[in-house]
């Protein structure tokens, strides 16, 4: 596909400024070089040859911005992604979870759902699940309701089954799905453990306490200052002692707020808030 | 000694370029006063000892796959982390990228190329190794019309000539060059 589309850096905070004061969604604060990106993706799949089609529809065309807005947005995501994340989680912090007569747990920015699924089948494996809240997070409306639906493509099995057995996971893969032609739709016991909701990092507040949050490959799509905003709120939201995990590739470290946390699996990026 | 003209030097290769890459990394001249970023296609979702493949005999060369927001720092070799595009952000940092992968490639060299060319310009230069896709070309050319400099290893020498191939056919104003002719403009980056 082409994204060749060209967008100069002022015609992008034209576009930026244009989505907030029209629709109230803020991305003043997303890295501009992925944004970039996704919005000359997105004019190239509409196929908009300048930034002036882009806001004139921006403006005047009611159903587009609810595309455009899905597709602005990343929401490709795998189950148990980076094995070796949910083997750290396995070992590492759900033993120490189990100590909770509740246990709560928030997916910041969950796209499609497929982390928030593997999830629920670690704690369904270590015998937690009946006692957790699981909290599911997107900006975007239409990715809550497919992560709702918990429907994953069946071609994509093969490879999550993989992850699944490298992550350590023993049981049979299939037990917690039912095929059904293309699909493949997560058993509605998971599913119903979840409670799906809209929350947009780049402005909402704390709206629970958490023992674990999981906000993986969500703020490299932010600048430093949204990072920072993102990472106070989580921190606001956990409990003494409670986990935060971010991508294998992100890092606290660009934060003002680092000393606050404590990396108990430095490889994978899992942190305990201190006291 | 004239201060480096060239900020930044930009790797991309696939199937076959790991010992080119290898090679390039050894001839770069001590001390070197830019940046050097490799992008590298390979399999995600395993633990990768790339880092440690690309090791070279010299010990002040250190290999690192940067975090997001990283600041890029002269005189460092860095690696595209696995399953992520690499982006650069105004501010020299790196930023990365989860989105759909581009030539069925996340890392893309295509669109590293395009970044590094529209924040560095002219002092950017991108070389494409050996591979068999088509990834690399449009990047290429990003990188020339923004005044960088574009080198293809010369296809007769890679082990898959079709990417250097295609990147040379898409542009006029790349250079071919062998493998040795690459490793000798390399050492003479910094004059």
């Amino acid at each position: 596909m082409d994204t060749q589309t060209q967008l100069t850096a002022e015609e992008l905070n034209e576009i930026i400024q244009l989505i907030y004061t029209q629709h109230g969604y803020d991305f003043s604060d997303y890295a501009r070089s992925s944004l970039l990106r996704r919005v000359a993706r997105c004019m190239a799949i509409a196929e908009f040859k300048t930034s002036y089609e882009l806001k004139y529809h921006l403006i005047n065309d009611k159903s587009f911005f609810a595309w455009f807005l899905e597709t602005l947005t990343v929401n490709v995501t795998e189950m148990f992604r980076d094995p070796i994340f949910y083997k750290e989680l396995r070992e590492k912090v759900i033993p120490t979870l189990a100590s909770y007569p509740i246990i709560k747990v928030w997916h910041a920015g969950c796209a499609t759902g497929e982390e928030v699924y593997s999830m629920a089948i670690l704690l369904q494996e270590a015998g937690l699940l009946n006692r957790t809240r699981m909290y599911a997070t997107d900006l975007n409306p239409v990715n809550l309701e497919r992560a709702r639906q918990g429907i994953i493509p069946l071609k994509q099995i093969k490879e999550y089954t993989i992850n699944y057995i490298k992550s350590g996971g023993t049981n049979d893969f299939s037990a917690y799905y039912t095929a059904q032609y293309d699909n493949a739709i997560i058993h509605k016991e998971y599913r119903e453990e979840v409670v799906f909701a809209r929350h947009n990092l780049a402005v909402d507040q704390v709206f629970n306490e958490f023992q674990l949050i999981c906000c993986r490959n969500v703020m490299i799509y932010f600048n430093q200052e949204l990072q920072n905003r993102a990472v106070h709120l989580f921190h606001d939201s956990l409990s003494p002692l409670g986990y935060l995990a971010i991508g294998i590739k992100e890092s606290l470290l660009f934060t003002d707020i680092k000393e606050q946390f404590e990396a108990i699996s430095p490889l994978t990026r899992i942190y305990r808030r201190k006291k | 000694m004239t201060k480096s003209s060239v900020d930044i030097v930009v790797i991309g290769g696939s199937a076959g370029s790991i010992p080119v890459i290898s090679e390039l990394i050894e001839a770069l001249p001590s001390p070197f006063d830019f940046a050097v970023v490799i992008v590298l296609h390979r399999s995600k979702n395993v633990i990768s000892e790339m880092e440690q493949i690309l090791a070279v005999k010299r010990k002040e060369i250190i290999v690192k796959e940067p975090d997001d927001k990283e600041p890029i720092q002269k005189k460092c070799v860095y690696l595209a982390p696995q399953n992520y595009h690499l982006l650069i952000e105004e501010t020299h940092s790196f930023c990365l990228d989860y989105s759909e992968p581009v030539s069925y490639s996340r890392p893309s060299i295509d669109v590293t190329f395009e970044s590094i060319a529209e924040i560095y310009t002219e002092k950017a230069v991108a070389i494409l190794l050996s591979g068999a896709n088509g990834d690399g070309s449009r990047g290429m050319a990003e990188m020339i019309a923004r005044g960088g400099i574009g080198i293809v290893q010369e296809p007769s020498t890679a082990e898959y000539p079709i990417m250097p191939q295609l990147a040379l056919d898409a542009n006029a104003g790349a250079k071919s060059m062998t493998p040795a002719q690459i490793s000798a403009y390399i050492h003479t980056l910094n004059v």
